[in-house]
């Protein structure tokens, strides 16, 4: 089953039909140089939808895990009570609205098909933002985001702080296609990124990221395309050489850490004992071996996914709608509506399965655009604003915040949105 | 589907109807040590199911290298999968199995299945073999019949064994443990109980891979009447060597030929090929996808060490080496079937709660006798230089020209001429 192609077709028909895509403002001359951009609708065959629920229906489980705990991973019984309301009561076309209600494109770039959402703010001199998903998200993490940063007036911000957003799927990632060749690590996204903006005509703009949206957007501050302003980072790479030599050593810590330095090499250095970072060594070295099962079970892929560090403080409690379990299952189908469990894994092995953390490997001395930063509590570690300065030499914007996880967009819109304005102003 | 209640049933029903078996035990009060016979026969419509979910896989893309490096190949997969559902018959491997005397019986409050054949030569020298992840007691069933039976082969009767092949717990028909603690050092023990339980008073301990492991364990615990072991996946990597891998290098200066060989393995390994040991240590229970997908499964299983993927992948692609399709197959429908690929991860798990930051080939500091077989295409060849420093009492060490980590189900004629020469010198302390 190739599950995009249903909606390729989808795709083509509506483009066919809707002449009024060659109005997208400052559009190129389409379709002739095949930088067209086409409108996309998210339209999944029901026959898609049924298949997956007699799947997680015949799922075979293994025995429950032998401790009382998280740390053999994800627990029997939450996997199982997720996974049944995924087969029954958890509704895909909702999620399908929540995309469909926002304008979404598809352009080729570099020879990928790339999704992505595009939300102009009514507001004039807005500034344009392009922002980057992680693993295991996708589109769906940033979402919530939409209104308030398009729309501040709403959310207790100014007209003057309003952007216009885009918000692509990362190769390989949800609606974007698949890459069938190596090489698409995040400078090679950066550099897409950097002519999707160009080809929506946007000359001035901005990056954002957490996640693998991070190094992505680093790598465009690296590249410093025509236009780009400055970045803003929720997952920057701030470990210093000294304290990324301790960690791989396991030694101890180097003396002389200030009281967040501590706090951040014993973050670090715990994650690394708990092995918080298996996910990574695995898709790292061989994402096309725990591919089959990903591809073929989704209560293998719900674990595989839940099993990021990032959802271990999730509790799916309905009552919250913040931490719905609808929310977590949008992206969870999302992956497997796509069959993007393998495809998405080879990011990893783009980058030999490293962290993000680390100043050195990720070049950051190289980069001079202004960069900002807001730091989450509960995101893998807490990067020290001393550290964060010897990593980025025109750090325009420190910040810690109170609250909010790994996906701090999904987590905390209101307070992620406000970061953002605060963290841009000085740019506009 | 409970993967093994139909053959518990099974055991029940025949253990009842054969009152020999409480001849074997010995009964302490309140402990049950019944040995019970045990027959494979997985019920027909488990089978159905298997093939109809291998029939129904849904694909990842292709890896978008032409290598291995991304892992096991979607043509090797898919040629394994049209295979399994074609033309694997698990009936075949079952009356395998059940040609051989199988038992069960109760250590530490879990069900500890095994192969038990008696040689017919007197002073036949108990051996306990124990298999490893990904493997099963499917990997010893060719060495089976040239141990215990050698002059059919070529052999001498004095070169004779008594083998005892246990289902470490978790895996195959053995019980899946409801609580932690199952490590290679309670394995050992057990193993004790297990030779004591069948009446051998003498005998040795022999592995590769985990069955290394608890074979090296059980002679640091010298339990009484363990003589020696040998293994074909030895632990002896010195301590400077392990810090400089646990770190990505660079290697200590003065390496001979062999000890560099053995390096750039390790090494190797350690950087692209430990992923999955990492996952297992860590979260098994995360894997659920290898529990609900037989192709999903398959593929984890394959990818052990990049050697091995390498001959499993051309065995696939039609070549004749040390393993068929079937020996392949036969070995994950065991998983499959049993449900064990959660239970059998945790074994990873369960050890690193134990460990002290060593790595899985450090040296132990065993001192009974071992003897070493080095096969080339072993996750490492063990360099002789490093064995005698490894094992004060090395009573043999060869370096094989073939085979790799599943040794003994590889190149069974080789491995099975290692392990008479190899134990040929504890012989006269019987």
């Amino acid at each position: 089953m190739s599950a995009t192609s249903p909606m390729r077709r989808a795709v083509l028909a509506i483009a066919a039909a809707a002449s009024m895509v060659t109005f997208l403002p400052g559009q190129r001359a389409a379709a002739a140089d095949g930088n067209e951009i086409r409108p996309f609708h998210v339209s999944i065959p029901e026959e898609q939808l049924a298949d997956l629920r007699r799947r997680i229906a015949a799922t075979r489980w293994p025995d429950r895990e032998t401790v009382d705990d998280q740390s053999q991973g994800i627990q029997l019984a939450k996997l199982q009570a997720l996974v049944r309301y995924w087969g029954t009561d958890y509704d895909w076309r909702k999620a399908e609205a929540k995309l469909n209600a926002l304008p979404q494109y598809m352009t080729t770039i570099d020879g990928v098909d790339i999704h992505f959402i595009h939300v102009r703010s009514r507001h004039p001199n807005a500034m344009p933002l392009i922002m980057t998903h992680g693993w295991p998200g996708s589109v769906f993490e940033l979402l919530k985001t939409v209104d308030p940063l398009t729309n501040p007036t709403a959310h207790g911000g100014r007209a003057e702080e309003a952007f216009d957003l885009v918000m692509p799927s990362m190769p390989g990632y949800g609606f974007s296609g698949k890459p069938t060749g190596p090489g698409w690590g995040p400078d090679r996204i950066a550099r897409a990124w950097a002519e999707l903006m160009n080809r929506l005509g946007y000359t001035r703009y901005v990056a954002q990221g957490g996640d693998w949206g991070s190094p992505v957007s680093s790598a465009m501050a690296r590249q410093a395309p025509a236009g780009l302003k400055g970045i803003h980072i929720n997952l920057p790479a701030t470990v210093p050489a000294e304290i990324a030599k301790a960690l791989n050593d396991g030694g101890p810590a180097p003396a002389g850490l200030s009281e967040k330095e501590r706090a951040a090499f014993d973050e670090l250095s715990a994650a690394a004992k708990m092995g918080n970072r298996s996910y990574a060594a695995i898709m790292g070295t061989r994402p096309q071996t725990i591919g089959y099962a990903l591809a073929d079970s989704p209560a293998g892929l719900a674990a595989w996914m839940l099993g990021h560090p990032g959802f271990a403080a999730w509790t799916y409690d309905s009552s919250d709608p913040e931490k719905s379990p609808d929310e977590v299952l949008d992206d969870m189908s999302l992956y497997w509506l796509t069959n993007s469990g393998t495809s998405s894994g080879r990011l990893y092995w783009e980058y030999a399965g490293r962290s993000p953390v680390f100043a050195g490997p990720e070049m950051t001395s190289e980069i001079s655009l202004p960069v900002a930063i807001t730091v989450f509590p509960g995101e893998s570690y807490q990067a020290p604003e001393t550290w964060a300065r010897r990593a980025y030499r025109n750090l325009i914007y420190f910040h810690e915040v109170d609250k909010g996880g790994h996906f701090a967009a999904w987590e905390q819109p209101e307070l992620f949105s406000a970061e953002l304005r605060a963290a841009f102003r000085p740019l506009r | 589907m409970s993967g093994t209640s139909p053959t518990r049933r099974d055991v029940l029903a025949t253990s009842a109807a054969v009152g020999a078996v409480s001849l074997l035990s010995e009964r302490v009060a309140a402990q049950d040590n019944t040995i019970r016979p045990f027959k494979v026969n997985v019920p027909d419509d488990q089978l159905v199911d298997l093939r109809r979910r291998i029939a129904a896989t849904r694909w990842p893309d292709k890896e978008t290298v032409t290598d291995p490096s991304q892992g096991v190949q979607l043509v090797t997969v898919q040629q394994l999968a049209r295979y399994w559902a074609a033309e694997h018959d698990w009936r075949k491997c079952e009356a395998k199995l059940n040609a051989l005397p199988q038992f069960t019986t109760e250590i530490d409050g879990l069900d500890i299945h095994f192969i038990h054949v008696r040689s017919k030569h007197d002073n036949a020298l108990p051996m306990i073999v124990t298999h490893g992840w990904p493997g099963s007691i499917i990997e010893q069933t060719k060495i089976i019949d040239p141990l215990t039976n050698p002059t059919a082969h070529g052999a001498s009767a004095a070169d004779a064994f008594d083998v005892v092949i246990p289902s470490l717990p978790g895996y195959g028909f053995s019980g899946k443990p409801t609580a932690p603690g199952w490590t290679p050092v309670t394995i050992a023990r057990a193993w004790a109980t297990l030779m004591q339980r069948l009446g051998y008073t003498k005998y040795v301990a022999q592995g590769g891979d985990w069955g290394n492991a608890v074979s090296e364990v059980m002679a640091l615990q010298q339990p009484p009447g363990l003589l020696g072991i040998h293994t074909n996946m030895a632990a002896t990597v010195p301590p400077e060597v392990s810090k400089a891998l646990s770190v990505g290098g660079p290697p200590p200066a003065a390496l001979s030929a062999d000890e560099k060989h053995a390096w750039d393995q390790l090494d190797d390994f350690y950087k692209h090929g430990l992923g999955y040991a990492q996952e297992m240590s860590n979260r098994p229970q995360t894997l659920y996808g290898i529990a609900d997908s037989p192709v999903g499964l398959a593929a984890w299983m394959l990818d052990h060490d990049i050697r091995s993927y390498g001959m499993i992948a051309r065995v696939f692609d039609g070549k004749l080496e040390g393993l068929t399709r079937d020996d392949i197959l036969d070995n994950v429908t065991l998983y499959w079937l049993t449900n064990t690929a959660i239970s059998s991860a945790r074994l990873y798990w369960d050890t690193t709660q134990i460990s002290t930051g060593g790595g899985f080939f450090d040296v132990r500091g065993v001192n009974l006798p071992v003897a070493v077989s080095a096969f080339p295409d072993e996750i490492y060849a063990a360099p002789k230089s490093w064995a005698e420093k490894a094992y004060p009492k090395l009573i043999h060490y060869n370096k094989l020209d073939k085979g790799g980590h599943f040794a003994a189900w590889e190149q069974p004629q080789l491995f099975v001429e290692e392990v008479r020469a190899g134990f040929r010198p504890l012989r006269k302390s019987i």
